[in-house]
């Protein structure tokens, strides 16, 4: 009789260290940035642009090109994105054409970040002719945040009941009205933590700017969105491997910098979902 | 006068035969109760009245549903506005997740209605002939869904009406309500058969003896899923069944 609560202990024990194991090096990584950038960041460090090749001076320009290019990632990836989960989840009838659209989706979420860097190349900056741009950044970046855009977002529509499409369909209202009116609202905090994740990946990435926005060096605010930027997780990249002689404090700085970004986003993200999931009763 | 007629409606989900054969008059601002036991088809056929069963896919109907003598599975007819005109409660209170005001007034905006006034004038008139409206009056903000489920279903009755529909089908709205809130239910339903044609689908033979007008008994057998077996004033059918099987059913010797 016993056997079973020791069992119980062991596998509580073993749960338990996976679970620490899991976030031990997280809390290391993210002590040690802050520790170690903590000390770059000042008003300078913020606002200024870089100097001597990089090795003094701020990460102006990279945050600025880091937040266009989340926005301009947003403004493409959201529409299309939310457009697209309506239209599967709402519209689309269950046909062979609509399961391989999804089974897609699902396999264009794993494919490395790097084949979207080399697919933006080709497509959007020779192709298309927009150049090493942050049009073709954005539009490469938007590309890649689609999947998981779609993705969470029909995810969202769906767990809405049947019921209110039912009634809204009862009361006379056409199918646009009851997702208008009725599913979307009711849909909203799962989609808006969709689109948050999705351009969360988009702001941290790096290889997929690389070939298409990112400046390695550009000590001015993009003029116009054909122009280059900077961007942090190039930047990052650039001064932790490209720059010799880098005190090690602006590396640190820049990846605590891009660190507070994304961490801030994401608790915008969760306080939004948790807040919602407050108000949903059904 | 007659409201709806069917002529040799049959129905279908996927293979399978869900309705036989059913030619039925309901007639106009009264009462219609369709019983009979589970599977009987009772649900089906209210469904088809305002083609619910369309947002299930693979069904199939056949015959006719003539509403006003115009055949509603006719290629030109409009659902949606069909919907409006046959409007449906369902059986358990589903209000959407918002204020009472804005869960009357879902209908007239999806109509087209936009003025706060005249929205207002709607909600309170619907939520009166409901007889909600002294219940929620002094807070029209609150939520739905912090109502009791007799309030709830009511709630649900006055969004129906609330689009001015010519027919109520009510699919069981008093399955999960507790016997004061389902009196309620039906004290509504006479008060709103004065204007409206009423189909009531129940379980509740006491319910469709104390409520109805009419009765139409649905039975299936080995063979054929969902006919109709008798239909008539709700007296004969339940004092002088013209059908045995009628009979055994409401002397409750099966189902």
């Amino acid at each position: 009789m016993r056997n079973r609560f020791v069992a119980q202990r062991v596998g509580f024990a073993l749960l338990t260290l996976a679970a620490l194991v899991v976030v031990i090096p997280i809390l290391t990584i993210v002590a040690t940035i802050f520790i170690r950038g903590a000390a770059a960041i000042n008003w300078e460090f913020l606002t200024a642009m870089p100097r001597d090749g990089m090795r003094a001076g701020g990460i102006f320009p990279a945050i600025v090109g880091t937040i266009v290019l989340t926005l301009g990632t947003a403004l493409v990836a959201i529409p299309l994105g939310v457009g697209g989960a309506i239209y599967l989840s709402e519209y689309a009838r269950d046909t062979w054409l609509t399961r391989s659209i999804r089974l897609a989706i699902i396999n264009l979420a794993g494919i490395p970040s790097v084949v979207y860097g080399l697919f933006g190349l080709g497509l959007f900056v020779l192709l298309m002719g927009f150049g090493t741009s942050i049009v073709a950044g954005s539009l490469t970046l938007a590309i890649m945040t689609l999947p998981i855009i779609i993705s969470t977002a029909e995810e969202a529509l769906r767990a809405v009941p049947t019921e209110f499409r039912t009634v809204s369909a009862s009361l006379g209202g056409t199918r646009w009205q009851g997702i208008r009116y009725i599913v979307l609202p009711q849909a909203l905090p799962g989609i808006i933590t969709g689109v948050i994740l999705g351009l969360l990946r988009a702001a941290g990435e790096t290889a997929p700017i690389l070939f298409t926005v990112a400046a390695f060096y550009l000590p001015r605010l993009p003029r116009s969105p054909l122009d280059q930027t900077m961007a942090l997780p190039y930047h990052l990249y650039v001064v932790s491997t490209q720059v010799p002689g880098m005190p090690s404090e602006i590396q640190f700085g820049t990846a605590l910098v891009l660190l507070g970004l994304v961490l801030s986003l994401n608790i915008v993200a969760t306080t939004i979902r948790s807040y919602f999931r407050r108000r949903r009763q059904w | 006068m007659d409201k709806i007629k069917t002529e040799h409606l049959y129905f279908y989900y996927g293979r399978k035969q869900a309705l036989w054969d059913i030619n039925i008059a309901i007639p106009e601002r009264h009462i219609t109760a369709l019983i009979g036991p589970s599977g009987c088809g009772k649900s089906t056929f209210l469904r088809c009245l305002n083609r619910m069963n369309d947002t299930i896919p693979r069904t199939r109907a056949e015959g006719k549903v003539l509403l006003d003598g115009q055949d509603i599975y006719s290629p030109d007819t409009n659902v949606v506005e069909l919907r409006r005109r046959v409007g449906m409660v369902f059986q358990r209170p589903n209000p959407f997740p918002a204020s009472v005001f804005d869960n009357v007034a879902f209908g007239p905006r999806v109509l087209g209605l936009y003025s706060r006034a005249e929205l207002a004038d709607v909600v309170e008139e619907s939520l009166r002939s409901a007889g909600l409206w002294d219940e929620v009056k002094d807070n029209l903000g609150q939520d739905a869904l912090s109502l009791s489920l007799g309030q709830q279903q009511r709630l649900c009755i006055a969004r129906v009406v609330a689009v001015k529909p010519e027919v109520i089908l009510m699919d069981e709205p008093c399955s999960a309500l507790d016997p004061i809130a389902t009196l309620k239910i039906e004290d509504l339903m006479r008060a709103l058969s004065t204007e409206y044609t009423i189909v009531i689908v129940t379980h509740n033979m006491q319910q469709a003896a104390r409520a109805s007008d009419f009765t139409a008994f649905m039975l299936s057998d080995a063979e054929r899923t969902g006919q109709l077996i008798e239909f008539g004033p709700t007296a004969d059918v339940f004092t002088r069944p013209r059908d045995k099987r009628t009979e055994d059913y409401i002397t409750g010797r099966f189902g």
